[in-house]
């Protein structure tokens, strides 16, 4: 299964849910598709939901780094929340933990951005 | 002892065949299930590299995967027919000026994740990686 990406907003916060693969091909193309398209509507606060992501690989851990670059690039945020532990290790990999605020609680995400 | 063997195409399709191949033959083995998703990732970077950066999706060049074992390990090699690079020449993806590249934490995770990780030139023209996981001992 590739990635299922669907969009709510929370108040004026966008959550993402994502589910599935993220990887090179299509599931990368959507994610970056979905991302991009946000940032152009004007979505400036995006908590993106990984809660049902079984698989991320380097090309869908570049996507993630390149939606930050251009949602910072807007005056925007890109959050995470729900991350399974092989997620999680693959930011401590990567050290982008520094990079990512992350959270276990979409509430606490959401608050997060006010 | 080899386990299997494959010569395949330079598609997308290649990378999850060689993923599911790999992962089937590391649970076979006996690696546990988390140790078994390490394994698969670390082929899947090396067949994206091989497909992408090696045989630049061609469809006069082929990924070469072997499966072999040894008494406490799985050892597995894939060769591509590009045109070669230098190891030395890749950025580090941790340090501070690279950290928000896009792209460069292929090699990185293999790293993490195998227990040995050895690239060379393959006979014939192109790179060749292998990559080694042992089992834990009990």
């Amino acid at each position: 299964m590739s990635v299922k990406l669907t969009a709510r907003h929370v108040g004026d916060v966008t959550v993402i849910d994502a589910a599935g693969r993220i990887t090179l091909g299509e599931g990368a193309s959507a994610f970056r598709d979905m991302l991009r398209d946000l940032a152009a509507k004007g979505d400036k606060k995006i908590l993106l939901n990984l809660g049902e992501v079984s698989y991320i690989d380097s090309s869908g851990i570049g996507e993630m780094v390149s939606g930050f670059t251009t949602l910072t690039n807007h005056g925007g945020q890109l959050k995470l929340m729900g991350l399974s532990k092989r997620i999680k290790d693959l930011l401590q990999i990567t050290k982008l933990y520094t990079v990512f605020e992350v959270f276990d609680d979409e509430a606490d995400g959401i608050r997060s951005f006010a | 002892m080899n386990i299997s063997q494959a010569t395949l195409d330079s598609t997308l399709q290649s990378v999850d065949d060689a993923e599911a191949m790999v992962m089937s033959a590391a649970k076979d083995f006996g690696f546990e299930e988390d140790e078994q998703h390490e394994i698969g990732m670390a082929v899947r970077e090396c067949m994206v590299n091989a497909v992408v950066h090696g045989n630049r999706y061609s469809k006069n060049k082929k990924v070469h995967l072997d499966i072999d074992s040894s008494r406490d390990s799985l050892v597995i090699v894939i060769g591509d027919e590009g045109a070669g690079f230098d190891l030395n020449s890749l950025p580090d993806p941790l340090a501070a000026e690279n950290i928000l590249r896009q792209s460069g934490r292929g090699l990185l995770l293999i790293r993490a994740f195998m227990d040995d990780f050895d690239l060379h030139p393959r006979p014939g023209g192109g790179t060749e990686v292998r990559l080694v996981k042992k089992l834990p001992k009990k």
